[in-house]
């Protein structure tokens, strides 16, 4: 077994589709659990008062949203550099989900903002180098949409993908020096965190929530893609008149039913 | 390879130089720009002052990505550019010669302007030299990752408006580092630090860019 064993469309359409109910019955699971445990739980905070839970939602949010566009990064760039299709098209899955949990973060951060520092927007560091991450997966959308040919579209997507991963440790390095107003980080590593015991269960399974919720999206989104990249191949067409015949099967059970 | 920067070079300013009104749009942009904000924002001296390093960063910036649009354009829709990128000269010194001739027709006139609208800003004579300076460090930063974005959206239906959407946010550190230099000279502090992290900016990209705007040229190509 090679590491491309599982590279090959047609085995990740079919595994896929085991996992994903699990996947999808995980990230129920875990966000039900993180909100009963992080509203109904865990303690008010004593100084943000009971605003502060949005964090079960902002934190993981921001987190899914940098993993994702390293993911992006990655995978397009191992799609482009040893031509694994499945890679390109799984970097290509990717980016609506990490535009969707940056825009989530911003729009709780905004929230969150409000009744904690009296204002929906500050332009600091943070904030700020988020924002920019927003716009980073804007061009990658609007780029790779705009190029009707998939594999020119993959690989410029790619470049663009690397060129961003690069630069994003140096605008936000150089965002954070132009300005510093947010609150420290209350997880870091190597120290002790700052918060109750509850907070911090309900904020690790909100985080297994949304990794569940982000890769049973974005599977589904990539057996969409694989299917229609691979619609001439003989396996789509073998499933496609598979079910059509078990459509035909059940027309026929419900006519003589 | 030296020889062939120098051929492709001179031939870009050759071209510019037969056509000058062509070269002259982003200057003219830019000088309409920067004249609107007092009339949007009002001419108080002291607002002027103040807003005056971003300003004119932030014209600098859009000039220079408007006008990458057509960087490789022309010779793309006439065959030219496949014809250099076929004749096996490392691409990377086809895209050098490309962003360094772009850098000269619109960077160069913005390094030259840029202190006269600081007069009009009521800058400070330190802080034009300053403001100077960092475009003279901070424009080729822009023509080299605006050509990577010129590359990428060869022969696509809105290409101007598609570059500068993926080319703005890299080029935020320039932006930032360029107008920090200048507000620091204005606030009576030492823009040193500005200014090395602007060159190393220079430095990272005039290694990395040309490069890449090879790789995105073939991409487009293939």
């Amino acid at each position: 077994m090679r590491f491309t064993t599982f590279a090959a469309p047609s085995r990740f359409h079919r595994i896929s589709g085991f996992v994903l109910p699990w996947l999808w019955a995980a990230a129920a699971l875990c966000a039900t659990a993180g909100l009963a445990v992080g509203l109904l739980h865990a303690p008010t905070d004593a100084q943000q008062g009971d605003a502060y839970r949005i964090i079960f939602i902002h934190v993981p949010a921001a987190w899914m949203s940098m993993v994702l566009y390293l993911a992006l990064a990655g995978w397009a760039a191992v799609g482009w550099v040893w031509g694994v299709r499945l890679a390109s098209m799984l970097a290509r899955a990717l980016a609506p989900t990490g535009l969707a949990c940056t825009a989530l973060a911003l729009v709780t951060g905004a929230f969150w903002g409000k009744p904690t520092w009296g204002t929906w927007w500050v332009w600091d560091a943070r904030l700020t180098s988020e924002l920019i991450l927003l716009l980073l997966y804007g061009g990658y959308l609007a780029l790779v949409e705009s190029i009707d040919d998939p594999r020119r579209a993959d690989r410029a997507g790619a470049l663009l993908a690397v060129v961003g991963a690069i630069n994003v440790p140096i605008i936000y390095f150089s965002v954070r020096w132009w300005n510093t107003l947010h609150q420290g980080a209350s997880i870091t590593l190597g120290r002790a965190p700052s918060m109750a015991d509850s907070m911090l269960l309900g904020m690790g399974l909100m985080t297994l929530a949304f990794w569940a919720w982000a890769f049973a999206i974005v599977f589904v989104r990539l057996r969409a893609i694989v299917l229609e990249r691979e619609r001439d191949t003989a396996w789509v067409r073998a499933l496609g008149a598979g079910e059509a015949a078990a459509h035909r099967v059940a027309a026929m059970r419900g006519a003589t039913a | 390879m030296r020889q062939l920067f120098l051929v492709l070079y001179l031939r870009d300013l050759r071209l510019a130089w037969r056509r000058p009104v062509d070269a002259l749009l982003p200057f003219g942009f830019f000088v309409i720009a920067a004249a609107l904000f007092p009339l949007g924002v009002g001419p108080e001296p002291q607002m002027l002052r103040q807003m005056a390093p971003g300003l004119i960063w932030v014209c600098a910036l859009l000039a220079t990505l408007l006008s990458l649009g057509a960087l490789y354009a022309g010779d793309h829709a006439d065959g030219t550019l496949e014809q250099l990128m076929l004749t096996g000269h490392d691409g990377a010194a086809i895209a050098a010669a490309r962003a360094a001739a772009h850098w000269t027709l619109t960077g160069l006139p913005l390094v030259l302007v840029a202190p006269l609208f600081g007069v009009l800003f009521d800058l400070s004579g330190d802080a034009l030299a300053t403001l100077a300076f960092t475009l003279l460090l901070g424009t080729p930063v822009l023509s080299l990752l605006g050509s990577i974005g010129a590359a990428l959206t060869l022969g696509l239906r809105s290409a101007g408006v598609l570059l500068i959407l993926i080319v703005l946010p890299l080029a935020v550190p320039a932006l930032i580092f360029g107008s920090g230099a200048v507000a620091a000279v204005e606030g009576g502090q030492s823009a040193q630090a500005q200014c090395s992290l602007l060159g190393a900016l220079l430095l990272l990209s005039a290694l990395l860019a040309p490069p890449a705007t090879a790789a995105a040229l073939r991409i487009a190509l293939d």
